[in-house]
């Protein structure tokens, strides 16, 4: 009113037989012919509905907004997870690729061990050894850990006797000793003789963990104890069994340690029997198998009666004890992260990657157990971890059983002892004294003492399945599904950043990153062999193998990486697969118009092997067949100037008659005999297959293109694999 | 990182936009195969093509227009040759949807029917544009990861 301006506004009422309703109410002032205000017209609108409306939209709008943030939140998290996995992936690929060649250095080098060498000589030996030693570690460990994190890593089962495995693990590891400690281990009696589980994995469980203390521990003792113990809470369900829920029973009647199982002296004469039965490759899985579970222990005369059940679960804990330096406190908790050493110090000081303790954590985790450590700083650390292991109720029970004392026995047994049923080991510094000399042939002792299958180059933590000899293939075959979806994988995605290879030698070719593994085999075998048509796809699957072979012949290979990039090719190597075919190289002639079609025949062409010689038009055809013995002519059949059908015609002429009179009635001229000039008149000349390229129009038929002279003809677009067939079909 | 864009995401996306391409119906498996035949000895094989086509696309598609516009008549078999062409060429590089269209133009130049081959020339420089557009989407982002560093993921 006021400023006698109009207005508009909304205003919400609250009524009572309607609810809350909102009206837009518009003002205006009303003047007098004098331009005084005098009153006011109003009007009020019910928009209640349009409001509702209005503010649902918004409600919608914002949750479409919210929703659309989701979506690209959670896409961009797809990308970085899937591009995570392909890293991953392709870390992996990579240390296996390393490995290979370094596993074969390695192998040469425990072999020039046995030679006769010099002192400088074997000590300069020694070092390349332990290098290559790590390394492999290295790789070994960087393997397990993306497979274990990847899933891929499938458990074993198989039968192995824990004693052994102790007894082995601890073996290997005095072998190696460089310092004066005493290594013992101490197997309870109620431990089973045999038992199920993945051997391999749990060795290199114990062997990490006995290297740890080892490395950690500059005095006194390093040892390795291992009881059954009842099922542990953290176990949800309790070990396998059968109908008669024996787990219950299990808990109940056991105390840890007392276990009232099969004593392993009494049944060692039936366990002898199981002798048979060792498996080659579970070379010692620790003696943590105890004996039987716990649970039958309980009840034995029950156990018996479930004659029909197979196996049973035992709960094995293995402590693995040190009077080393100890570990802080508050190092404990990322103790079992990657790449996490308890310092930097001791990083530097005790070297190793970090990795060893996470492995193995997700190890005994993958396989249902628990890994943990207690200690004290200058005292000594203990890692303990327990597993389930199953066994197989074959063997009987003895009520009998020695109460364990594990630290008791401290005198050694040596260890030779009654296999299957000593229990306890013991391995003095001086004893290491005598029985080997210097490192450098105690590695080769110990390659001719363990003639194990497949302990060829035995290291440090026993990680010797996957090295043979060079080149290897079996250790690769496990590796082979994981290298081959990396290879698929890896190959999409190829990211440019080179890896570190510092070889410089020929075996660089198998070291170089598996992502352009196929392709550059296609062309190392293109450049080097000369092959016209070689199937890419099986290529890159017997890679390994080839990939060796042509490494061993050529030699000569330059060394340079093949960068996937631009620049730096290998021209010098790719020009001469143009130029040194073995076969002479047959002539071909395209007879095309379309600039762009001649650009990718030819470029086809090229990846086939072959060069070709390119016309525009039926004349120059003509005149191209007159000049030169071509072996194949790709003819294009509508062109300006003179068509595929006249020219083929006219050339058919001249294969009949043997003169090129046809041609000179159309107007080409007969061309001067020359070197490369077809055979003189008196023999005919040979028939050149004609191909024609058909654009599929009306005038372009089949018949039409067979009455005038073709052999055959491809429709356009020309593909790689009609030209293929077209090449394989006309070339001799 | 480079242009704000790491290169995963570039590498990623340049895997994605052939499909995409693909995928759309604007290039068919014909063009798929003309990539794989990048290799080192030649890198950009297919930017000389493409590059070789827009030209000789944007010259027919010129032609064609003026051919159309004259007054006093047009000239259906020139048109009729300048189809034949594009159709070649198209289908060669994998071009499918200019293929298509120049399929659909030719029976309308057959018809010798003005109206409609105007509005097909239409159709085609549209598809052209489409097509150009996502090929040079493609080589640019070759070109920034080559600059970047990178390389680029061969098809196998």
């Amino acid at each position: 009113m006021d400023k006698g301006l109009p207005a508009k506004r909304e205003i919400t009422f609250e009524t009572e037989l309607f609810g809350s309703k909102t009206f837009l109410i518009y003002v205006e002032p009303v003047f007098s012919k004098a331009g005084e205000t005098i009153g006011i017209n109003y009007m009020g609108i019910d928009i209640t509905d349009q409001v509702r409306k209005r503010e649902r939209m918004i409600k919608i709008r914002e949750e479409i907004a919210v929703q659309k943030a989701k979506e690209t939140e959670l896409n961009r998290t797809i990308h970085i997870t899937e591009e995570t996995m392909r890293a991953k992936q392709m870390l992996a690929t990579m240390s296996h690729e390393i490995r290979s060649p370094l596993s074969g250095v390695v192998s040469m080098a425990e072999i020039l061990a046995t030679t006769k060498l010099d002192r400088e000589q074997r000590q300069l030996l020694n070092v390349m050894l332990s290098s290559g030693d790590l390394v492999l570690q290295l790789i070994n460990d960087i393997l397990d850990l993306s497979k274990v994190e990847s899933g891929v890593m499938k458990l074993e089962a198989t039968k192995f006797r824990p004693r052994e495995v102790v007894k082995h693990v601890l073996q290997t590891a005095a072998a190696s000793l460089q310092k004066i400690l005493t290594l013992e281990g101490n197997v309870a009696d109620d431990v089973p003789i045999e038992v199920i589980g993945d051997v391999l994995r749990i060795r290199q469980i114990l062997t990490n963990l006995i290297s740890n203390a080892i490395k950690f521990t500059h005095e006194g003792k390093v040892g390795v104890k291992l009881y059954v113990v009842p099922e542990p809470p953290f176990a949800k369900e309790g070990s396998q069994h059968g109908s008669d829920g024996s787990t219950a029973n299990q808990t109940t009647t056991n105390v840890p340690k007392e276990e009232t199982c099969t004593s392993t002296s009494q049944t060692s004469s039936d366990q002898r029997g199981f002798h048979g039965k060792k498996h080659e490759g579970s070379c010692q899985n620790r003696s943590q198998s105890e004996p039987g579970t716990p649970v039958m222990n309980g009840k034995i005369d029950v156990t018996e009666e479930q004659a029909e059940l197979p196996e049973t679960t035992v709960w094995i804990r293995c402590d693995v004890y040190d009077t080393g330096i100890g570990i802080p406190e508050n190092a404990l908790p990322t103790l079992f992260k990657k790449y996490m050493q308890v310092s930097a110090d001791h990083a530097r000081k005790y070297g190793g990657t970090g990795l060893g303790l996470a492995i193995c954590k997700q190890l005994v985790e993958l396989m249902g157990g628990r890994l943990t450590v207690s200690s004290r700083v200058h005292c000594g650390s203990t890692f303990t971890f327990i597993l389930p292991y199953k066994v197989s109720l074959s063997c009987d029970h003895s009520d009998d059983s020695d109460d364990p004392d594990d630290l008791s026995d401290m005198d050694d047994h040596g260890d030779s002892d009654d296999d299957a049923t000593n229990g306890f080991f013991q391995f003095q510094p001086r004893t290491l004294g005598s029985l080997f000399s210097s490192n450098g042939s105690s590695r080769t002792q110990k390659l001719l003492a363990h003639n194990i299958g497949h302990v060829n180059s035995h290291k440090i933590n026993g990680f010797s399945e996957n090295y043979c000899s060079f080149p290897t293939s079996n250790g690769q075959a496990k590796e082979m599904d994981l290298v081959e979806d990396a290879c698929s994988v890896a190959e999409a995605l190829e990211i440019s950043s080179e890896p570190e290879c510092s070889f410089s030698h020929s075996p660089d070719h198998d070291s170089e990153s598996a992502i352009c593994r196929g392709r550059r085999h296609h062309n190392d075998v293109n450049g080097e062999n000369k092959v016209s048509s070689i199937d890419v796809s099986t290529y890159s699957e017997t890679s390994r193998e080839v990939d060796v072979k042509v490494k061993i012949s050529e030699p000569q290979l330059p060394a340079e990486r093949q960068g996937r990039s631009d620049s730096g090719s290998q021209s010098t190597l790719n020009t001469s697969q143009e130029v040194s075919n073995s076969i002479s190289k047959p002539k071909i002639l395209l007879v095309e118009d379309n600039k762009i079609n001649v650009l990718v025949t030819q470029s086809m062409m090229k990846q086939l092997g072959h060069t070709i010689d390119v016309v525009n038009n039926g004349v120059q055809a003509v005149r191209a067949v007159q000049c030169r013995s071509y072996d194949l002519v790709l003819m294009d059949v509508c062109m300006p100037v003179m068509d595929g059908l006249q020219a083929t015609r006219l050339i058919r002429s001249f294969e009949e008659t043997g003169n090129w009179d046809a041609a000179a009635k159309a107007g080409i001229e007969r061309p001067s005999p020359s070197s490369d000039s077809l055979q003189p008149d008196c023999t005919p000349p040979k028939h050149i297959p004609i191909i024609a390229m058909t654009a599929n129009a009306l005038s372009e038929s089949a018949e039409e293109c067979f009455a005038n002279g073709m052999d055959s003809f491809v429709s356009k677009p020309v593909t790689f694999q009609k030209l293929k067939e077209c090449l394989e079909q006309y070339l001799p | 990182m480079w242009h704000g864009i790491d290169m995963y995401s570039l590498v990623y996306s340049f895997g994605f936009v052939p499909c995409a391409c693909e995928h759309q119906g604007i290039v068919d498996d014909q063009f798929t195969q003309l990539r794989k035949l990048e290799d080192e000895n030649s890198p950009h094989f297919v930017m000389e093509v493409a590059s070789l086509f827009f030209e000789d696309c944007e010259k027919l598609i010129n032609n064609m227009a003026i051919a159309l516009e004259q007054k006093q008549g047009v000239d259906f078999k020139q048109i009729d040759e300048c189809i034949h062409q594009l159709k070649g060429s198209s289908s060669s590089i994998g071009a499918m949807r200019v293929k298509n269209a120049c399929i659909a133009f030719r029976s309308f130049s057959d018809g010798q029917n003005r109206e409609g081959c105007l509005r097909c020339l239409q159709q085609l420089s549209h598809e052209y544009s489409l097509l150009k557009n996502k090929l040079q989407t493609l080589f640019r982002l070759e070109k920034e990861i080559v600059a970047a560093g990178g390389s680029i993921p061969r098809v196998h």
